[in-house]
Order: structure tokens, then sequence, then C-alpha cells
């Protein structure tokens, strides 16, 4: 039967049976679900509210009339159908409608306020990755077969501590440290680079200090390994054995463990954010959920949520490129 | 084993006796002391703060407002002219009192979740499982805010929040947990024997998990502390005036500028009662026997020198012209535990040497010692350590001419790195070769050792190859440069049989082609016969006997030979008969007792051979062997004062 079947479809089968394809189908059916579990959450919160959302937004002395206008306007007197569906559809034009304080469409203020958070996050995020690996590194190297004790002591208990302060009580004490007491750089809000060095830091230190530690041990368990001993009996120097032979394999499992730390690392903006009086998204959250614009606040989760997935997904693909041994295994 | 199928009734009574005495130890230890210190101090202001400084804290001075530190205002006051130190002190209570709350919610609803998919169907299980798997993708402070959303501005709302975003990661923990549980063996029968869901619930899981869960609420409860600290610092949580330390962060940040003490403070006291949180866990983790203590470092490495103050014998050796000269090579550890204990052996150019012994005797680490490798804190020593004219101590840089083929032919390659690059980068680094030149001889070398297709399969990764295509491309990998000898530990026992085969066929024409020495360490005497001129037998980190592989099969001249030998069924055995064995164990490296190692398991042994070691001496031509009474007769046995030769015959 395969063998009568057309060549495209011999090809087609193939490609279906191969480790890639079902990793890929996989991972991107999981994405699709967690997508759909977003829209639906979004569109959700605004019915879960007790009681009616739309009053509670404009206030118990508001005018009645004005009340059902508002209630039109976001469709909330709909079959909740038919509701969704609406969502649903608007959403794929790019449309969220509208914000109750600002009377602007949403897309419009998270247009103008997204580029200030990934001004400082994607900064943030590569600064963790150039910090956190070689740090790692290093101290697995230094400390291997338990060698320097009182260092490995040393390094554990540093970051173990600068990983256990919230990224925004760690703002707070940069901003005393750095603006206050050492008058350096300016105490908040955006203006010329030197504003970008306190908000960049507060959310890198945190995660550089965790995924160090992760580095560490993924570097330690790798030098363990029986290929670091094949390069050994190469006689390759130091520098490619731990650079070429050591750091793609613990980078990809380190990538895996420290996947989560991205996408948290995303939702600390929203904190550091408020520390600096940062004009992003997350000083706009935080905003719209204290005046109760709740179209504002379902844009906002629906771009910070979708930005989590992605990133997840993206370490993910990373990591099965990096090594392909493990998607073959199945994960 | 037992502990899978021991019922779980077993469990109680032992927790009695081991776990009580962990636990008072553990109190002991700094991480209990502080903990528990830790733990009082805060209990103790929550509960005396608001009776002492309560109405301190509350007292509004509109002739104080806004003052920096001073002696009547430790952290200054606020815009009422409130004393900030008191409010500081005065909201631990609310603080603490949230936290447990809000820990308390998402324990509970974590363990519901969590358990639920055991109780209930396996659809229902499934629909749980994959919608806490989903919750989980999200970070947590975006589903803290939605929550936030939901339940609006203030302190019943945070809780709330709080509390179920907690749920999803302690549900999959939980998941987790029962997941381990529910296979177990006493889980299983009960479940034949017809317990309910409920009652499997609450005799059999709960127990089980409850400490791992207790633990984790512990350290979640440092986490609900920060998070609900964020949210009242971003204003969505307690309301005025009600105040927890968040919300008094976010009251003094304005004022940052000037009065930084009175930010600080409160953000000092989370980051504190976190850590606090933190260590409590940490104590009941240790108190649990979840993680061993640290163990103690071992025992200074330097303590054990080998032997190799007498450097002085370098000249005789040097005249020979073997290629390998080794003389009284010893492995130690640290504890005085000597892997190695003093061998000495020649390798000729061109020469094809086996190495067998039981596992344990130290053939791996006499090879790796060779090449330099012993794995750390091994420490290799000896007398003479000659390759190839050079001094292997003074000058460890073997380059190309040593080639090692290693066991297990999965793990020796990188997995991340394309075959032909770990074949060229030897090219590169030793030859100077280019890029290029480099890439182009890894793949002529794939071609010598047979891999079809070289140029292609260079450019995959090793996981793309089998078992023995791998052995092959670790072989070829030694024929990058010229090698004079090849160093294969055990290089088909990770392989299937036919493989095997094509292996040893490999190595012999390698060896015809190149001219190289071998060293082939085996506990496969069929493989050594096959492939080898000249037999090493190691026995308890010594060289119990060294003669040609014709004598193997009938010469073999020590009991231990002899035994091994046995020890091998034959085309001719009768199927009939049980396999030969060699009675008791190896003796433990250290465990020496002054005589010949294999005495104990000798039915040749006498006095002698218990009181003193002997050393290995000339037997005959060309061979060696290290025994007071060998099998056999020879003309020249030296060693040998009384001939054993009447008892032999017997």
């Amino acid at each position: 039967m395969a063998a009568a079947a057309p060549r495209p479809l011999r090809l087609l089968r193939a490609a279906v049976r191969s480790p890639w394809c079902g990793f890929a189908l996989r991972r991107t059916w999981r994405l699709v679900v967690s997508l759909a579990a977003l829209v639906t959450a979004a569109f959700a919160m605004i019915h879960l509210i007790p009681g009616d959302p739309v009053r509670a937004a404009l206030g118990t002395t508001a005018d009645p009339a004005l009340v059902a206008a508002r209630r039109h306007a976001l469709g909330l007197d709909q079959p909740l159908l038919h509701q969704y569906g609406d969502f649903v559809g608007h959403l794929l034009q790019g449309r969220l409608g509208d914000s109750i304080g600002a009377q602007m469409p949403v897309s419009q203020i998270i247009a103008t306020r997204l580029p200030a958070t990934l001004e400082i996050a994607v900064p943030a995020f590569w600064l963790i990755l150039l910090l956190a690996i070689p740090v790692g590194m290093t101290a697995a190297v230094l400390t291997k077969d338990g060698r320097r004790r009182r260092g490995e002591l040393a390094f554990t208990t540093v970051t173990g501590v600068l990983g256990a302060v919230p990224e925004f009580l760690l703002a707070v004490g940069l901003v005393a440290a750095f603006a206050v007491a050492l008058p350096v750089f300016p105490v908040a809000s955006q203006s010329g680079p030197a504003s970008y060095v306190l908000p960049v830091l507060a959310l890198t230190v945190v995660p550089a200090a965790t995924l160090s530690r992760i580095v560490r041990v993924e570097t330690l368990r790798v030098l363990g390994e029986d290929y670091m001993r094949t390069a050994r009996a190469k006689r390759l120097p130091a520098r490619l054995r731990y650079l070429r032979h050591a750091l793609p394999n613990l980078l990809t499992s380190s990538l895996t463990l420290g996947g989560l730390l991205f996408s948290s690392l995303l939702a600390g903006t929203v904190l550091v954010e408020h520390v600096f009086a940062w004009p992003g998204l997350g000083t706009t959250i935080v905003q719209a959920i204290t005046e109760k614009d709740y179209p504002l606040v379902q844009g906002v989760v629906l771009v910070y949520g979708t930005a989590a997935l992605l990133i997840t997904f993206a370490v993910d693909v990373a990591v099965a490129v990096a090594d392909p041994q493990s998607t073959v295994r199945g994960s | 084993m037992s502990q899978e199928t021991r019922s779980p009734q077993a469990r109680p009574r032992e927790a009695g006796t081991a776990p009580r005495h962990r636990r008072a130890h553990t109190l002991r230890t700094p991480v209990g002391v502080t903990a528990l210190t830790g733990c009082l101090l805060v209990a103790l202001v929550a509960v005396l703060g608001p009776v002492l400084l309560g109405t301190r804290a509350a007292r509004i001075d509109t002739d104080a407002i806004n003052q920096a530190s001073s002696a009547a205002h430790l952290l200054g006051t606020d815009n009422l002219g409130r004393d900030i130190a008191a409010r500081v002190v005065v909201a631990t209570r609310l603080t603490l009192e949230l936290t447990l709350l809000a820990t308390a919610i998402g324990t509970v609803g974590g363990l519901l979740l969590g358990v639920a998919p055991a109780v209930l169907g396996r659809r229902a299980g499934r629909l749980i499982t994959a919608t806490v798997g989903v919750l989980v993708a999200f970070p947590g402070l975006l589903f803290l805010l939605f929550l936030a959303t939901v339940f609006g501005v203030g302190s019943t709302g945070a809780v709330w929040a709080v509390g179920l975003a907690m749920v999803p990661p302690t549900a999959r923990l939980v998941q987790n947990l029962t997941a381990s549980v529910a296979g177990a063996d006493y889980v299983a029968a009960a479940r034949i024997l017809g317990v309910g869901r409920c009652r499997l619930v609450v005799r059999h899981l709960l127990p089980n998990i409850a400490e791992p869960s207790v633990l984790y609420a512990t350290q979640a409860a440092g986490g609900i502390l920060v998070a609900f600290s964020g949210l009242s610092f971003l204003g969505l949580g307690v309301q005025p005036p009600q105040y927890d330390w968040g919300r008094l962060l976010n009251e003094q940040l304005n004022r940052i500028y000037v009065n930084p003490v009175a930010a600080l403070a409160p953000g000092l006291a989370v980051v504190l009662t976190g850590l606090m949180f933190g260590l409590v866990g940490e104590a009941l983790a240790q108190a649990g026997g979840r993680r061993a203590p640290r163990p103690r470092p071992a025992a200074p490495r330097r303590a054990v020198t080998p032997a190799r103050e007498a450097a002085a014998d370098t000249v005789p050796d040097a005249a020979d012209g073997s290629l390998v000269q080794v003389r009284d090579l010893r492995v130690t550890f640290p504890g005085g535990r000597h892997a190695v204990r003093g061998i000495s052996l020649g390798i000729g150019a061109g020469e094809a040497v086996g190495l067998v012994g039981e596992s344990g005797s130290g053939k791996s680490l006499s090879a790796l010692a060779l090449a330099d490798l012993v794995p750390h804190p091994g420490r290799t020593g000896a007398r003479t350590l000659r390759f190839d004219g050079h001094d292997l101590r003074a000058d460890p840089r073997l380059g190309t001419s040593l080639a090692m083929v290693f066991q297990d032919p999965m793990a020796a390659l990188n997995p991340a790195l394309r075959v032909g690059r770990q074949l060229a980068e030897v090219a590169e680094v030793h030859l100077g070769a280019t890029r290029a030149q480099a890439a182009a001889r890894a793949a002529d070398r794939l071609g010598a050792v047979r891999i079809p297709a070289p140029e292609r399969r260079a450019r995959q990764r090793p996981h793309e190859y089998s078992g023995g295509m791998r052995q092959r491309a670790v072989i070829a990998m030694g024929l990058m440069g010229q090698p004079k000898l090849i160093i294969a530990d055990e290089p088909t026992t990770a392989l299937d049989v036919a493989v095997q085969q094509q292996v040893l066929d490999l190595l012999a024409e390698v060896r015809a082609d190149s001219g190289a020495a071998l060293l082939l360490i085996s506990h496969d005497l069929a493989v050594v016969a096959q492939v080898c001129e000249r037999v090493l037998v190691m026995y308890a980190g010594l060289i119990v006997e060294d003669l040609p592989v014709t004598e193997l099969a009938r010469g073999a001249a020590h009991p231990y030979t002899r035994a091994l030998v046995g020890a091998v069924p034959t085309m001719t055995t009768d199927p009939g008969t049980p396999l030969a064995t060699i009675p008791g164990r190896p003796p433990e490296p250290g465990e020496d007792g002054g005589g010949c190692s294999f005495a104990p398991r000798c039915d040749r042994a006498r006095e002698r051979c218990h009181a003193a070691a002997p050393e290995l001496a000339g037997f005959g031509t060309g061979r060696r062997v290290a025994c007071w009474y060998p099998v056999g007769t020879t003309a020249g046995a030296s060693a040998v004062t009384t001939s054993p030769e009447g008892e032999t015959a017997s």
C-alpha cells in the first residue's frame, strides 16, 4: 500500500514519522492550547468580577443611561457566546476594544507603552545571560572536585541571598544606594541613557544570581561526563575544553531550567517599573487595575501572557535545536 | 526494594526512632538554631508589637510631619507625623496574618486540585492535570494580577488572589508526589483489596505526601510574603488606614530622596522574614532527612605521598628500546586506598598487549594512569613512567602519539558537537592544520575506519551514529595523528556481539597499517587471546602473571590465571556441566593482609602464601609470575625453591 502511494505522500508520511515533526506538533499544540486558554481567561475576567463591572468602573453615582451606553459599547448586553465570538473575532483583527478611562483604543495605548518595557526587558535578558554563564562556569571550574570549599560556600551564599531578594526591594535598595546616597543615576522616570541603568540592573541581578547557580551545577555535571575525559585524552587546551566541549552541553540544560526565569523576568518588569515610575506596560496595568479599566487590563494581560508563552516556546525550540537528542527522546 | 514492598503501617513505627533523633539533631545545627530563633522573634514581634507600640504608631503629630530619622523617631515620621519605626513593627502582625492566610488557601487548594486526579475518574483527572499544566506556564505575577483584577483592590481580594495564585504550582507538585506514591505496591494492593478512593487518599496518599507538602508550603510562604508585599506595594493590596510592610513601602517610596531609611526598613523586614521562612523550610527538610547534611571534606589530598622519591633510576631503562616503560606505577586515592599497588610493565613498539582481570582489579586505572587521565582525587606515582623516550611526568603532552579508545562509545563522544568537528580539532590543535585541512582529514579518517559516506557522516552528531559506528569514530579520532600506542579500555564491552568482532578486526587492521602498539584492557579472555601477543593478568592492583598469549589456554602458571581461563566455557565444554566460578571475592582496595592477595581464594595456598607476598619474578623465557607455588614445571622457576610439582600431579 505504502509503496503504491505517490511520492509526495510518502515523503509526507516519513516527515510525520520523524521525531522532529512529532516534537513540532506537540509543542505547537501546547502553545495553541495555552493561547486559547489565555484568550478565554482574558474574556472571562470581565464576567468573573462580582457585580457590574461597568458600574464599578464608573462609580456608584454614574448616570444609569451612561452605564447602559457603556455596557452596550462593551457588548455586555449580548448573549455570552456571541460576546465571546466577537471578542475572538476582534482580537484576530488586532482590535482590543476601547479603554474606559482614557477613551482610547487599547491597542494604541499598548503600542505607545510597550517599547518602554522592552527597552529595559531586552537588555536585562542579554545581561542575565552574559553575566550568569561566565560567572557560573568560572565558579564551577574553580570549585570542581571539591576544591576551594570556602570559595564555593561564598559563591552559594552570595548568589543564594541575592536570588532570595525580591526584584522590587532590590530596586528600592539600588535607588537608595546609587541615586540618593551616591547620586550617580536618576531616581526615577525615563530620560537619558543613565536612567536605564538602575531599572535594567534591578531586573538583572536576581535572575542572574539564580541562573549562575544553575549554570554552576550544570557545569559540574558536564565536567564529569565521559566526553570531557575524551577531550582531555585529546590533550585539548583548557580554553577549547571548556568553551567548545562543555559550554554547548551545559547551555541546553541550563536554558531548560532557566526558561522560567525569562518569562518571570517579563512579569518582574511590572514591579520594577512601578519603583522607577517607568512609562511602560507595567505601570499601565497597575493603573488600569486601580481604576477598574477592565478592557485595558484585558489587553495588557493578553500581551504579557502571549509574550510569556512565546518565550517558553522559543526556549524549548532553542534547546531542541541545540540538543537534538532530547527531542528524539521526546519530552 | 524493601521500601516498595513493605506496608505503609510499617512506616510510623520506624519514624519513632531515627527521625526523632534527627529532628533533635537538626535543632542543634546552625540552620536549625537560626530558623528557630528567627521564628520566635518574628512571632514575638507580631504578638507584642501592636500591644506595645500600637498607640505610638497611630498617633498623628502635626508638628512632626515628614521628619528625617532622629533620636525621637528612629526612622523618621510620615506625612501625618506618625512614627515609621513603630509602624513597621506594628505592621508585622497584619503582614504575617495575611501571608499565613494566603498560604493556607494556596496549600489547601493545591492539595485538593493535586489529589483530585487520583480520586476522580480518568477523564476528569486528565482535564485537571492539563488545566494545571496550562496555568503553570504563565508567570505567577501575571496570574496574580489577573486574580487581583477579578477580586478587586483590597486586603480580602489580595488574600484570595495571592492564595489562588499559589494553587497551580502546589497542585503540580502534589500531582507529581501522588503519582509516585500511587505507583507504589501497597497502594496497588489496597486498590486490589477494594479500598474506596476517598479512603485510599486519606489512609495511603495523604500521609505519604504530607511531609514534602508541608516543606513546600513553608518555603512557598516566603514567596507569598513577597508577592503580597508586592501587591500592597503596587497599591492593589492592603488599603489605608490598614497597613502592612508593602503598603508602608508604597507610602515611603515617594520620599526616598528625603528619607531613604524609611523606605528601606519595610523592605528589609520583608527580605529577612522571607529568608526566615526559607531557613525554616531548610531545617524541616534536614529534619525529614530529605537533604543529606553536607559531607565532611575528604581527607587531605596530599596525605598520601606516592612513591616518587626514587626518580634517580631513569637512566638504565632509557637504553631499553621499548615504547612504554613503567616501573612501580601506583594509583592511590584519599584515605590510603591503593587501587594500583606498584606495577611494572613494558610494551615494545608495535606489540599488542592484553591486560586482563576481574572488575576492580585496577586494570582500567592503570591504563588511565599511563595516559595521565586518572580521575580526581586519584593520584598517580611511579618510579619510571616513560613513553616513546619521554618522561611522562616531565612532559605529559602526549599529543597525537597516544590514542585512547574508551569503554562506552555512547558517552565518549560529545553529543553537542558534530563528529567531524571532534576529529578535526585534534589536527588543528596538535598538527597546526587549517580548518579545511583538518575537516578533510577527519572525513578521510572516518573513511579509513569504514564509515560509509564519511563526508556526510562527519557533519552528523553522535546520536545519529550506531554504537559500533561511534566506537569506530573514536578509533578514527586516535588516528588523526600518527599513534604509536593505542590504549583500548574495554572497547567492545558495550557493543553487541556482531559489532564486537567488527571493532576487533578494525583494531587489528589499524595496527597493521600504522604499526602502533596496542594495550587492550578487557575482562574477556577470548577477545585478548584473539588480538594480543602477550597477556598481563592483574589481581587486586598487582600484575600476577605476564605470559605469551599462546600459553594462556594451557600453560598459565598462576592459579588465578588458571581459574580465569577455567571460567571461560569453550565450544567443547559439555553444556550440562555447571559454569566454573572462582570462589570468594577479590579483596577491597586497602584490604591487605601482608600475604598473597589471592591466597584466601586459592586452593593451592599454603602457610607461606598467607605470610608473605610473592614478587613478580621471571619464570621461564619471557614470562613472569607472582606466585610461591606456580602451576606446572619450568627449569628456571627462580622464585620457587621447593617445586610444587609433586602436588600438581596428584
